[in-house]
């Protein structure tokens, strides 16, 4: 009780003193009415103050007490000069506020256990190797089968579990007008049991789920999805949704915080993996392997005998790849497995963004640092307004510690305050972020909790910021000696050779945020403005479903109804829209020789589709509607050029090799413009388009149905999308069986590509903006108080005659310098960064001079901006004024 | 807390004391009943009662309340808590350890 009341008593210290004061003065009265002389009781008391002094310092907490005076002390303090009080408390919001939504970001993403039991236990299985551009790489897709016995052999060390990439997945309860997408993924079914996870509602599934190839339609729902969905419906057990040709029955509802492996993607729906088409076949690599590790065993020994089973698993496989030397087949096995902790999961996000986040980490921190020396140079310049101040509270016996924490005090105003606002921004900030990471139709979703984890690292950074830029001013103005202090003559130049070393240093921050934005803004301009080699304007792409196969004449009808609805300029049929993902590659063999070693790359189109897609027809004929797979093909330049010297290919043929030995005969008929296939990072490919019209592989002369395709619609309209709702309408009136899973604009499916890259140049570019603006900031305020200090030596210099040009020179040349030296250690620093962020950019050179200039040029203009104002207010220092004041 | 020959714990023997005799009383009052019972002999300094009494409340020994007396002036009467009884009997038999020492010390010497 004592100790509460004690602190209580330091925030109601007036009402103490008051009753202190009260009692003592009761005590007078009753002095008086005894009959003493009021006068002689007074002074048999003592001083009432200090008397009050004593009585007060027993009855709360001392120490509390004096920080509750530095509070309100360095309170007015702030308030004194509301305006720059509220630039530094908003700058260096701005960057606290950043930095812990990087943090958010990047523990969410990459840091953060998933919720199972032993996170730490959880290693991913990949592949290391060189791919085609020559760059280290890991793959991470494996085959079921090579996943069994990868498995079997790692039994009692390790357990592996098969997670399937996730993927958007059109299912439907009840009528099948009613499609949605879901995440859904396939997984092991022990894989529950495994992570030690309990259902919310019925069961989750079991290695009994798990057997047979198809026989196990089971399927546990997320907690979020039944959330969302079916607002936490208890009757969902038992329900039956149809995927496919399978219908799959609910039966149970997994934990709360478990979202799936997968950071960046909330899993839907569960189903076991015997459930996917992949399951049994060797050639399909379509899921991730987690393996946990069981306590004590050691990885290397894991590692080197889980190789070594995969590695001749491959090379049974490998026995029916045809026409190979033994050297292309060797370095197709020579792979070597590695495995990597996954306590946080494992996902393309996480592969995708790691550098971007740390980079963008960096560069808020940068951004920070920024205005912390601002902050820092402010409170220098406040301390030496206020050197008299101290030096007066030295002389009446202030202890240097009591300084510091007056000038800490203050600093832990401006940083909790900035802080407070700093919450707020991180909070509003992280989820937008997380949403520009994905084009709209397949948003990326971050779970984004704001727990002990980031309130700590908030916590830890405001402390830590407060240190930096409040305790060098906090020692400096401490150190204070009284005596030449008072007399009004200390050493300035000291004070200034703090500030100008902060000075350089914020201008090499700046300049190497200003320098790593231009290279992320000159990467997506290139990205944006590389030539696709098809025109992108008015397309829409419908994705188109069938539950069962339809004949190619109900295909062929729908193009013809499409084509005649209004509004409608050309219609094509393709089995995927380019550059949406979607890649099919075989080896080629020209005139019965063996494959050169290069992988061509294949789509299906129909008739008009090159015209459709306005891609140059560059020899022979297009596709006829009797043309068919296999048969006859289109070929793009970069395979005429790989395949046939550069030679016209028309009327020549060649043959595509399939891993089982079989292959499929071609005839070029035309050749066509070269173009984007996959990706706008990738160079072109050497592509070969075939008929969408196909013929069953078994009886050559029936023509085989396809369940999916594509249709391509140019619009005549400037807004393709307009026409989105009528076409979703129209497809199915064509022909029932028909419906549309998806529709995108091309545009939309070519910027999806530049994600990332839009995503850093925004992101760079805004804190550029900040960090230039800052440092100009900073400038402007060091130049000004350094003229300030400086008024006497610039009048007496005007007396005597000194120039404009003369003056301006004097007051800028040191701090200049400063920026100067600032720009070429940002110089240093940005050459010495830049193989961190390679990976990041697309064929913008860091050493080219435009990159450079462009930082250099936009630092020089603020720093000339910036110092205008203080240089003229210098020339125009009244010499007679200033010195007649002196 | 305090060594027993201070004058600060004589005080505050005197205080509790007196406070253990008649409950209520406000810092004058206690003053005088010192003054009185012991003949004029102990006179406490009156300064240095009142951050005395204050400690003492800090410490649990006493409690305190305002009253409004009957002229209409407000008073701050002290009694002593269940704490300050134990700190007295505390107080006195160290007071009576210590006086018997000095006393020893004169006869013998």
């Amino acid at each position: 009780m004592s100790l509460w009341s004690r602190i209580a008593n330091v925030f109601r210290a007036d009402r103490l003193s008051r009753e202190i004061d009260e009692e003592l003065q009761s005590h007078l009265a009753e002095a008086a009415e005894q009959g003493r002389d009021p006068a002689e009781a007074r002074r048999a008391l003592g001083s009432a103050l200090r008397l009050r002094e004593e009585s007060r310092d027993v009855r709360l907490i001392v120490w509390l007490d004096s920080l509750r005076a530095d509070a309100v002390f360095g309170w007015r303090q702030l308030m004194k000069n509301k305006l720059v009080s509220a630039a530094a408390i908003l700058s260096l919001a701005l960057g606290i506020g950043a930095c812990t939504s990087a943090f958010r970001l990047i523990d969410a993403l990459l840091f953060r256990p998933l919720p199972v039991t032993h996170p730490e236990q959880l290693y991913e299985l990949a592949r290391t190797g060189i791919d085609p551009e020559g760059r280290i790489g890991t793959f991470d897709g494996w085959a079921y089968p090579d996943f069994q016995q990868m498995r079997a052999a790692a039994r009692g060390e390790a357990e592996l579990i098969a997670i399937s990439y996730s993927q958007q997945t059109d299912i439907t309860y009840g009528s099948d007008q009613y499609m949605e997408k879901v995440y859904l993924q396939y997984v092991s079914g022990w894989m529950f049991s495994s992570f030690g996870l309990r259902p919310t509602l019925g069961r989750l599934l079991s290695e009994s789920d798990d057997l047979k190839p198809r026989a196990h339609p089971y399927a546990v729902l997320s907690y979020d999805y039944w959330k969302r969905r079916f607002g936490e419906d208890p009757k969902v057990i038992g329900r039956t949704f149809r995927m496919g040709n399978d219908l799959y029955e609910v039966v149970g509802v997994g934990p709360k915080r478990f979202t799936g492996t997968e950071p960046g993607t909330i899993i839907d729906i569960f189903v076991p993996t015997m459930m996917h088409p992949g399951a049994v076949r060797p050639d399909w690599t379509w899921m991730r392997t987690l393996a946990r590790v069981n306590p004590g065993v050691p990885l290397e020994l894991l590692r080197a005998r889980l190789d070594a089973t995969s590695r001749a698993f491959e090379e049974d496989r490998a026995k029916g790849f045809l026409g190979m030397t033994k050297k292309e087949i060797n370095e197709i096995l020579n792979h070597p497995l590695i495995m990597e902790p996954a306590a946080s999961g494992a996902s393309d996000m996480q592969s995708d963004y790691r550098t971007s986040l740390a980079a963008l980490g960096v560069l808020v921190a940068l951004v920070l640092l920024i205005a912390c020396a601002n902050v820092a140079n402010l409170m220098t310049a406040q301390a030496a307004a206020r050197a008299r101040e101290m030096a007066l509270r030295v002389s009446i016996g202030a202890g240097r510690w009591r300084l510091v924490r007056l000038v800490l005090v203050e600093s832990a105003w401006l940083a909790f305050l900035a802080a407070a606002l700093g919450g707020l921004f991180a909070w509003w900030s992280a989820p937008v972020v997380v949403g520009m990471i994905n084009p709209p139709d397949d948003p990326a979703r971050l779970v984004l909790p704001a727990d002990w984890r980031v309130v700590g690292f908030g916590l830890a950074l405001t402390v830590g910021v407060m240190l930096l830029f409040g305790l060098a001013p906090a020692l400096r103005a401490s150190a204070v000696q009284p005596v030449s202090a008072l007399k009004g003559g200390q050493d300035p130049h000291s004070r200034r050779r703090l500030m100008h070393a902060l000075i350089a240093v914020q201008t090499a921050f700046c300049f190497l945020v200003l320098f790593v934005a231009g290279l992320f803004v000159a990467t997506f301009q290139r990205l944006s403005n590389r030539p696709t080699g098809f025109s992108a304007d008015r397309l829409l792409t419908l994705d188109t479903v069938a539950r069962r196969p339809q004949a190619q004449v109900y295909w062929n009808q729908t193009l013809q109804h499409l084509r005649e609805l209004p509004g409608v300029e050309s219609v094509a049929l393709a089995n995927s829209p380019l550059m949406a993902g979607w890649s099919w590659n075989n080896s080629v063999s020209v005139a019965g020789a063996p494959p050169n070693g290069v992988l061509s790359y294949f789509m299906s189109v129909s008739p008009g589709w090159v015209e459709t897609m306005k891609i140059p027809l560059i020899a022979g004929r297009d596709f006829r509607p009797s043309d068919t797979y296999p048969g006859m093909a289109l070929v793009n330049q970069t395979f005429a050029k790989k395949y046939f010297n550069g030679d016209n290919p028309v009327g020549k043929s060649f043959d595509m090799l399939f891993y089982n030995g079989k292959s499929a005969h071609f005839e070029v008929v035309g050749l066509v413009g070269d173009v984007c296939y996959r990706d706008v990072h990738e160079a072109i490919l050497p592509q070969a388009y075939y008929p969408f019209q196909s013929r069953d592989s078994k009886n050559a002369l029936e023509l085989k149905g396809q369940d999916q395709g594509t249709f391509i619609v140019r619009t005549a309209g400037a807004n393709p999308l307009a026409m989105a709702s009528i076409l979703r309408r129209e497809v199915p009136r064509a022909w029932p069986e028909f419906r549309v899973s998806n529709i995108r604009t091309q545009i939309e499916i070519d910027q999806s590509h530049t994600v990332r890259e839009r995503l850093l140049a925004r992101l760079a570019f805004f804190f550029g903006v900040v960090a230039l603006l800052l440092a100009g900031v900073g400038l402007y305020g060091v130049l000004d108080y350094s003229v300030l200090q400086r008024r006497r030596e610039v009048a007496i210099r005007m007396a005597l005659g000194a120039r404009a040009g003369h003056i301006a020179r004097r007051v800028t040349a040191d701090v200049y310098s400063m920026v100067v030296a600032g720009a070429l250690a940002g110089l240093a620093l940005g050459f010495a960064s830049v193989r961190y962020i390679e990976s990041l950019l697309y064929q913008v050179r860091p050493t080219d001079p435009r990159m450079l200039a462009l930082p250099a040029l936009t630092i020089l203009a603020a720093a000339l901006v910036a110092g205008l104002p203080p240089v003229i207010r210098a020339v125009r220092i009244d010499p007679a004024a200033i010195l007649r004041a002196e | 807390m305090n060594k027993a020959d201070s004058l600060q714990g004589s005080l505050d023997l005197l205080v509790l004391k007196i406070l253990s005799r008649r409950s209520r009383l406000h810092g004058y009052a206690i003053m005088s009943a010192i003054q009185d019972i012991s003949e004029e002999v102990l006179r406490t300094e009156e300064g240095s009662l009142y951050p005395a009494l204050h400690r003492m409340e800090e410490a649990g020994w006493v409690r305190a309340e305002w009253i409004i007396k009957d002229n209409g002036r407000r008073a701050r009467l002290y009694q002593l808590t269940a704490a300050g009884r134990k700190q007295l009997v505390t107080e006195e038999s160290r007071w009576h350890a210590v006086t018997a020492a000095v006393n020893r010390v004169l006869r013998m010497a």
